[in-house]
């Protein structure tokens, strides 16, 4: 934010050369006092540690991380095997961890949001089940929803053999969630193609729609049209591309479901928990976001004729949308950082994998350090983005 | 303003790791003197093993891993009470250990080459044989590991059985899947909900869940594979002679205690009665060995006073008359067939 008052300038006149009394000069010979005290500190501290483990024959470095893991990973996105660095079981780790945080980020957005417009509601019934929701979830330790999901999907879901099951497609079981997967080929560019397609297409739409309610003043309708335009190129893509549609069906085996894809009860367990947690926080901030537009505004909408979902979505929100961002981005960062609780219902994220190999090259600093630095970028690389979305918010002064 | 504040954060996490190792004395070598000064022997032990260490609702600890450093106690102390248990998972155990959070480290713990060279430990020797199994439930009808294909296999981290486990997957070709928990009783609760088709851990470890946790414990069968060679035994801080020796000795006299038939019950007349050299010299009538390892002569009476001799602490913890009712094995003394064999104490 632009600050308010502009900052007293001092009259160049009184400018000096170099003198203690300078504020400027006091406030650098501050700064480089506490960074020197801080570096010397953490001097100490390495210097300690190395030199105990070095009395103590422990032996350090992050050279094991060029040595194979020897170990097995449970599931992950990243081919990954035994034989592999360590390095590269890191690397599943971590993958695995943005797959929690990426996705439960999206679904914990859009659930939080509808939950924070359904506060305002009209509907009593609506608005007391979103209050009652926050309330309930967000009062719970987070540990305890993982676990508490995790209990609900191993002990009460059938075994495999007698999975609950939707047609041949899909089957719910101790094992999991199995789909069909479709098996990638060369004719599912032309798809991708004709989406891409679509996009700009649409795009084109919604700006002739755009300068079309400016000079006319009446709505197009846009989203059903936008979503016929990706529908339609993308299907005539993938005609194009000789209509390509292999799928590898699951199949009950003799103890499990083999084949098709998977979701692993662990990885549900820590998705759901992680959202439904993080959602009643994300609904608290959309909540207050909107609280903070002035009243006025509803009712200028509304004298101006818009109806209550379209003053929302055009006044009321990009209104808020500047108080939500900010606290927004801590619940974003408390999402990925709550993931590191996935090890307690034995989800293969970084701490997991680190962990193992900690025990397996008893390198414990040196794990650790690892971890923190995967959260720590994680982190910086959120706030970051979110930072950019925030600058887009902000009031613009014309 | 984002940019400037790496480096100052980068600085604090090295720091705040650092100071997780500065818990410990920077010296090495006065492990006894703070033992006799604290008049208690810190031990590290597992949070709940039946058979090896488990507490019950008193608080009392129990187990044949407990036993040990009870007889150590006993022997630096002279009393087995004197002991401050510290119950850790196993990813705690090492950073416990070097940190000098615990004197000793007596947690069914594997011997092996990466932990004794790099992880600045020794182990004291082998009080259990042990070999890493799988358990199964009974209704899935299965005879060998090899039927394992595909499997999910529950696994608690922070252990070699991760890495046995993978070793055997490979080689065997069986593709077995790891699902693997930080601890012992969330591993436990999974394998029981039917998350996992099979256990691995310990054989010793299998039978203890079995018996404990299992609603029925008849439901589920050990296999007969064992995949690997799992020697457990306590160990000591590295740096410390004269306190490896006594760890290490300690085990060796009551493993000599049972050869040569001197028990709880029988410690005191063997004292006073017996003309044997070697119980002469086990028992300090004789010889003063204790004075050798820098204690006095009564080291090993009390030691077998307070939990009777190898034997004895294998058969009251997890031997046939058991709950875990393990049998002998391989844990038999030399002279019976089996591997607990000491170097002569005199």
């Amino acid at each position: 934010m632009p600050p308010l008052i502009a900052p007293r300038r001092a009259p160049a006149a009184r400018r000096q050369a170099w003198s203690w009394r300078s504020r400027r000069v006091r406030g650098v010979a501050y700064q480089v006092l506490v960074v020197l005290a801080i570096v010397a500190l953490a001097w100490l501290l390495v210097g300690n540690t190395l030199q105990n483990m070095r009395l103590r024959g422990i032996q350090s470095g992050f050279d094991f991380l060029a040595q194979p893991a020897g170990f097995d990973i449970g599931e992950g996105w990243l081919p990954y095997e035994s034989i592999d660095p360590y390095w590269k079981a890191f690397l599943a780790g971590i993958v695995n961890t943005l797959r929690v945080a990426i996705i439960g980020i999206v679904l914990a957005t859009f659930l939080g949001t509808a939950l924070g417009i359904g506060r305002y509601s009209r509907n009593a019934l609506l608005r007391g089940l979103c209050y009652g929701y926050v309330e309930l979830f967000r009062n719970i330790p987070v540990l305890l929803q993982l676990l508490m999901w995790y209990l609900l999907l191993t002990e009460y879901l059938p075994l495999p053999n007698e999975a609950l099951r939707l047609g041949n497609l899909f089957f719910l079981s101790k094992n999991g969630l199995s789909f069909p997967a479709l098996q990638w080929e060369s004719g599912h560019w032309f798809a991708v193609a004709g989406l891409l397609l679509g996009g700009i297409a649409s795009g084109g739409y919604m700006r002739f729609a755009r300068t079309q309610f400016e000079r006319t003043g009446r709505p197009l309708p846009v989203a059903a049209v936008v979503l016929l335009l990706l529908l339609a190129t993308s299907w005539g893509g993938w005609l194009a591309g000789g209509a390509p549609a292999r799928f590898a069906f699951p199949e009950v085996a003799e103890f499990q479901i083999e084949g098709g894809a998977a979701l692993s009860p662990e990885y549900l367990a820590v998705l759901l928990g992680l959202v439904l947690y993080t959602a009643a926080f994300i609904a608290e901030v959309v909540r207050a976001g909107i609280a903070s537009v002035p009243q006025g505004q509803h009712e200028a909408s509304a004298s101006l004729g818009l109806p209550r979902a379209r003053s929302m979505r055009l006044v009321v929100l990009p209104q808020a949308l500047r108080l939500i961002t900010p606290p927004l981005t801590n619940q974003y960062l408390n999402l990925t950082k709550n993931s590191s609780l996935a090890v307690a219902v034995g989800y293969p994220d970084v701490v997991s994998i680190a962990n193992t190999a900690l025990n397996q090259s008893g390198r414990a600093v040196e794990c650790i350090v690892v971890i923190m630095a995967v959260y720590l970028t994680l982190s910086l690389v959120t706030s970051a983005l979110m930072n950019r979305v925030n600058q887009r918010a902000v009031i613009k002064e014309r | 303003m984002l940019k400037k504040t790496i480096p100052a954060t980068w600085l604090a996490a090295i720091a705040l790791t650092a100071g997780s190792l500065l818990a410990g004395p920077a010296h090495a070598g006065k492990t006894l003197d703070a033992i006799k000064a604290r008049g208690q022997l810190v031990c590290g032990v597992n949070t709940g093993l039946a058979g090896f260490s488990q507490a019950d609702s008193a608080g009392n600890w129990s187990g044949l891993d407990v036993d040990f450093c009870k007889a150590i106690a006993a022997s630096l102390l002279g009393d087995a009470n004197k002991v401050k248990w510290s119950p850790l998972v196993a990813q705690q155990r090492f950073a416990a250990l070097q940190s000098g959070e615990v004197d000793i480290l007596s947690r069914n713990t594997t011997w092996t080459l990466t932990r004794d060279a790099s992880l600045g430990l020794n182990f004291t020797g082998v009080t259990y044989y042990d070999g890493q199994g799988f358990m199964v439930p009974v209704k899935n009808k299965m005879t060998s590991a090899k039927q394992l294909k595909n499997a999910t296999v529950c696994v608690q981290s922070g252990t070699t059985t991760e890495k046995n486990l993978t070793d055997y997957s490979r080689a065997n070709n069986l593709n077995i899947k790891p699902v693997v928990f930080e601890k012992l009783e969330a591993t436990n609760a999974a394998y029981f909900s039917g998350r996992c088709q099979a256990y691995t851990t310990d054989a010793s470890g299998l039978a203890s869940i079995r018996n404990k946790e299992a609603k029925n414990p008849a439901e589920h069968v050990i296999l007969p594979d064992l995949i690997s060679k799992e020697p457990l035994g306590p160990a000591v801080r590295r740096g410390d002679d004269e306190f490896f020796a006594i760890a290490k000795w300690v085990i060796f006299g009551l493993i000599e205690a049972e050869e040569y038939g001197v028990t709880q019950a029988n410690v005191d007349a063997m004292q006073r009665d017996s003309k044997d050299p070697v119980i002469g010299r086990l028992l300090g009538t004789t010889e003063d060995t204790g004075k050798l390892l820098g204690l006095d002569k009564d080291w090993l009476v009390r030691a077998i006073k307070a939990t009777g001799n190898y034997g004895e602490i294998f058969e009251r913890n997890v031997g046939p008359k058991s709950p875990l009712a393990l049998p002998r094995g391989t844990n038999n003394l030399w002279s019976k067939g089996g591997l607990i064999y000491a170097p002569p104490v005199r």
